[in-house]
């Protein structure tokens, strides 16, 4: 359908959009070996002293390590939960099926401040210690939709054949979700699950409101930017992060694309 | 009842009975569709419910009370005052009308560079190029939005990237930072992953033969994609611009760090009388605002089919 | 598509749950809070966010009472419990007298930054209490933390480094009530003007060079209400016929008269800083030349070698003193005590002084002072803080009961009105 101009277009396109995608990210990653630790351009020498810094820095590990927990505790309770509604939503008419697909999608159509401000007026209200849990219950509540969402356009778009042949050789509802259903849709709920996790690992507003004294990733970022004497470790620890995360991400690339070939051989109408 | 079993499960199923159990419960499950679908919703509902719907009503009641002004604690008397307030005020009804402007044309912003993308993307790349491609935006989400923001600081910056390039090209020096335009530059940049991806979902869903037939009747490039396809991509659209929409219309970092004297946006308000005024009633009436927007914004969203896209 | 259609006998009424739940969960909020108010005792109560006068507390604050005065204090110092979350402004955490207390008693720091004395309250305030041990605060905000009932009472026997405090800190008003330690006093200092020395070769000697017009888009000044007392300040001293004796409290003519100077330097700022690091930058990447700060900025564009350049003008400046208060829930109490004795001993007291660049509350810090910066003792004015401590206007909570026993000044709520809706 494209002309050979167009084409060329789409291609100028792109590359200028990659462009502008990667010019800051390639910034983090050069002063992360910036020789002051003011940020001006342009950069004033190089050394991988930092690198260092971050690795020995105790308080780096603890916020690295209690963001995953976070991540992991919140993309478990969004891939339980968000699969039990899917499947309900997916299977059963009802009245209110609409209100519950609203309901589930408020916390990321709303914006985090107020998802946090809420969650903060809620828990001082009950008395509810600020504490990982708090924060886990933030997460949890929007990577719930995430999950929700590639789970459900999955499912909406398997053969209906398939669970009918399953059930008519026997197996019983429990069986086929087993054997058949999760395993067409394993590819929807990793990418979910992989963005629910960037989500939460990245999530700086609601978890300001929701941490008491301990620090995220983020948090703990936010509080380097505020000081203004580290920033060149804030960039060293994130050109880490971005290099840790290249191999799930492509990972989860590979998959989707897979699962992106065989859905345009079931799903054309 | 016997079965030509093939497969492992069927020949536990006939086997013990200690199956028993387990057969009845699935018996009892598959005739009563209701108790199955209670069993499936209960917990996330309840989840959300009583954390989720709960904190946003405690949030809404908060919205009526007022507090100390010298110890901010809250006092519970019931009053219309902060709203009265935040709609007489010039101030705050200008800081309103600043960021939903800016949330749209941040979201027009980045569905139009979304779009020809996403379409290369989806309909002209090689499968190899795809995924080279899908691995390429979903990177940026994974650098620190912090990092990312506090970079475009340095670009911005007076004799920054940005002074720096276009001194080199020889266009002067723009003087960008701390103007709305920068706001508006990083917001852009900061959500358009948010919009590419459900823009390609859609894109890559609409049939081969859709396109053939269009053609087949005579259409070019350009009515093809104005008739058929985008109309097909719309709830791709839509879907994104949740995203770009709520996103801007909420965020008070990227004003705090990149925005000048005229940066006030409705997430700032809130932020500077929760986090620092502690004056929680005030930003729960303000809070009110937004959601009010986003709920006539998904009314609307739903109705030209955006969940489906989501 | 899948078309498991289960007609089942009874619909699902999920929407009717979800309407009952939040119907009933609201009017279970309202009934059961319409009953109870959480105003401290004495603690009058005001119509409305921040709008319309209110009848606070008493001349001064005499008519309230500390909710916490009458909890009982630690007798003794126990084992240390690992941890301490602390809150404090940027620059007064650095690690060169952080690592050696985390060294010698095993306490580690966990910090929280905090731009102004609004967010310190704001954050000894969440979830409760109780998440962080003590907090940096200055004299504005300790009122405010105190009244509220998020301070604990002190044993000063436990914190014998602070006999040799200078006078004037061993008892101060913002953190001893009726003879009620709620923490130890720590540091003080001014509010400075910052310039680039490249483009200011001599000191100016006025702040009007903040509100000048010649400076249009090169000014810097804090984003914080308590700004306005700055103003009042300058107004003091530049229009005497408003009558201002004190920048924080003012009645409402001389309130308006300083609110419109800032509403005119508004044009002139570039940037008002809420992040420290913010006015670093801005000053290193020539994005300002002129600006208000604190002495913490100063030193580290120092440390960089920026010609930055710092002083207090002839109309004199705002300035903080400083106190690390005892959380009322403090979850760590032993390391609590421990950094408190630690702070305040003279050595401790020199490096945090010269390094931040603000003058210790400890007489005896200043021959240490001098050993790590030959003349800071008196740059500093550590050795002679009466009559310098004189000519700075500490940070205090504007109310509205002014000091000569009137009730028209103006409250604080609506300096932070003003402030965002105003100024801004």
């Amino acid at each position: 359908m494209e002309s050979r101009g167009l084409r060329i277009a789409l291609r100028a396109w792109v590359a200028l959009v990659l462009l502008f995608l990667f010019v800051p990210v390639a910034l983090i990653v050069l002063y992360a070996f910036n020789k002051s630790n003011i940020e001006s351009w342009p950069i004033p020498g190089v050394t991988t002293h930092w690198f260092s810094v971050a690795a020995r820095d105790a308080q780096v590990r603890a916020a690295l390590w209690l963001s995953v927990r976070v991540g992991l505790a919140a993309t478990v309770l969004a891939l339980v939960l968000g699969s039990m509604v899917s499947f309900a939503l997916h299977q059963f008419r009802f009245f209110g099926r609409d209100a519950i697909s609203l309901l589930l999608v408020l916390p990321i159509a709303l914006p985090g401040i107020i998802t946090g401000i809420a969650l903060n007026s809620f828990f001082t209200f009950t008395s509810i210690q600020f504490s990982t849990l708090t924060i886990v219950a933030g997460h949890a509540t929007f990577c719930i939709v995430v999950v929700f969402n590639n789970l459900i356009a999955r499912l909406r778009r398997l053969p209906g054949s398939v669970s009918e042949a399953s059930m008519d050789l026997g197996a019983r509802g429990w069986q086929t979700l087993r054997y058949v259903t999760l395993p067409l849709s394993a590819t929807a709920l990793i990418s979910g699950a992989l963005l629910a996790f960037a989500l939460s690992f990245d999530e700086v507003i609601v978890t300001i409101f929701t941490a008491g004294a301990q620090n995220t990733l983020p948090l703990w970022i936010f509080g380097a930017i505020r000081l203004g004497q580290q920033l060149p470790e804030v960039n060293a620890v994130v050109t880490v992060v971005i290099l840790l995360t290249l191999i799930p991400v492509v990972l989860a690339a590979r998959i989707a694309g897979a699962g992106a070939l065989s859905r345009s051989g079931g799903g054309r109408r | 009842m016997t079965y030509t079993a093939g497969t492992r499960q069927l020949t536990q199923v006939a086997a013990g009975a200690g199956q028993g159990r387990w057969l009845r419960l699935s018996t009892v499950l598959w005739r009563r569709p209701w108790a199955r679908a209670t069993l499936l919703l209960t917990p996330p509902l309840a989840w959300f419910l009583l954390v989720y719907v709960a904190s946003l009503v405690v949030l809404l009641v908060t919205a009526f009370w007022s507090i100390n002004p010298f110890t901010t604690n809250i006092d519970r008397t019931w009053s219309l005052a902060n709203f009265q307030q935040i709609f007489t005020t010039p101030a705050y009804l200008s800081d309103i009308g600043q960021t939903v402007a800016m949330a749209a044309e941040v979201t027009v912003t980045d569905a139009i560079i979304a779009f020809p993308f996403a379409y290369f993307m989806a309909r002209v790349a090689a499968p190899r190029t795809r995924t080279a491609l899908f691995v390429a935006i979903m990177l940026p989400l994974w650098a620190s939005y912090l990092a990312k923001v506090y970079s475009w600081v340095l670009i911005f910056t007076n004799n920054g990237f940005l002074d720096w390039v276009a001194g080199g090209l020889g266009l002067g020096h723009p003087q960008l930072i701390y103007t709305n335009w920068a706001v508006y530059a990083v917001f852009c940049y900061l959500w358009l992953p948010y919009m590419i991806i459900p823009v390609y979902g859609a894109l890559e869903r609409v049939p081969d033969s859709m396109i053939e037939a269009s053609q087949d009747l005579g259409g070019r490039t350009w009515r093809t994609t104005r008739s058929v396809l985008l109309p097909l991509v719309l709830p791709g659209l839509v879907a994104g611009s949740i995203f770009t929409f709520s996103l801007t219309l909420g965020d008070y970092i990227t004003p705090l760090l990149i925005g000048g004297t005229k940066a006030n946006f409705i997430g700032n308000v809130i932020y500077t009388n929760i986090g620092i005024a502690n004056n929680v009633p005030f930003a729960a009436a303000m809070a009110l605002v937004p959601i009010v927007i986003m709920g006539l914004y998904l009314s609307g969203a739903r109705a030209l089919g955006a969940f489906e896209a989501l | 598509m899948i078309r498991i259609r289960q007609r089942s006998a009874r619909p699902v009424r999920s929407a009717s749950v979800i309407a009952a739940g939040i119907a009933a969960l609201t009017l279970g909020v309202a009934a059961c809070s319409s009953s109870t108010s959480t105003a401290p005792s004495g603690g009058a109560t005001s119509a409305g966010g921040g709008g319309g006068s209110s009848a606070t507390a008493q001349a001064g604050t005499s008519g309230l009472t500390v909710p916490t005065a009458n909890l009982p204090v630690l007798q003794k110092v126990g084992k240390g419990e690992g941890q301490l979350n602390l809150i404090a402004w940027e620059g007064y955490l650095d690690p060169s007298w952080v690592k050696p207390f985390q060294q010698q008693t095993g306490c580690i720091v966990n910090a929280k930054y905090a731009g102004s004395s609004d967010e310190m309250v704001s954050l000894m305030k969440d979830g409760g209490g109780g998440q962080y041990d003590m907090v940096s605060s200055s004299g504005d905000a300790d009122l405010r933390i105190l009244y509220a009932g998020d301070a604990h009472p002190v044993n000063m026997a436990l914190i014998p480094a602070a006999k040799d405090f200078f006078p004037a800190f061993q008892a101060p008003g913002f953190n001893t009530i009726n003879g009620v330690h709620y923490g130890v006093s720590l540091q003080w200092g001014p509010n400075v003007l910052m310039y680039n020395t490249k483009d200011f070769p001599a000191a100016p000697t006025s702040w009007s060079v903040l509100y000048d017009p010649a400076n249009k888009g090169k000014v810097t000044v804090p984003d914080n209400p308590i700004q306005i007392a700055d103003a009042a300040l300058y107004l003091e001293k530049t229009k005497p016929s408003l009558g201002i004796t004190d920048p924080y409290e003012l009645t409402q003519p001389q309130f308006q008269a300083a609110v419109a100077l800032l509403t005119q330097q508004q044009p002139l700022v570039k940037k008002y800083w809420a992040l420290a690091s913010e006015e670093i930058s801005d000053f290193q990447n020539g994005n300002v030349t002129l600006g208000a700060g604190w002495p913490y900025q100063v030193s580290t564009l120092k440390a960089a070698k920026f010609p930055i350049g710092s002083t207090v003008p002839a109309e004199g400046a705002t300035g903080w003193a400083d106190t690390w208060m005892l959380a009322a829930k403090a979850p760590h109490p032993n390391c609590a005590y421990m950094w408190m004795q630690y702070i305040s001993t003279p050595q401790v007291q020199a490096k945090q002084a010269v390094t931040y660049g603000e003058t210790p509350d400890n007489a005896k810090a200043c021959a240490y002072m001098d050993k790590l910066q030959a003349g800071s003792c008196a740059e500093y004015h550590a050795n002679a803080p009466a009559s310098y401590l004189a000519s700075i206007s500490l940070w205090k909570t504007p109310l509205a009961t002014c000091d000569n026993g009137q009730n028209d000044c103006v409250p604080y709520a609506q300096w932070v009105t003003a402030w965002n809706t105003q100024v801004k």
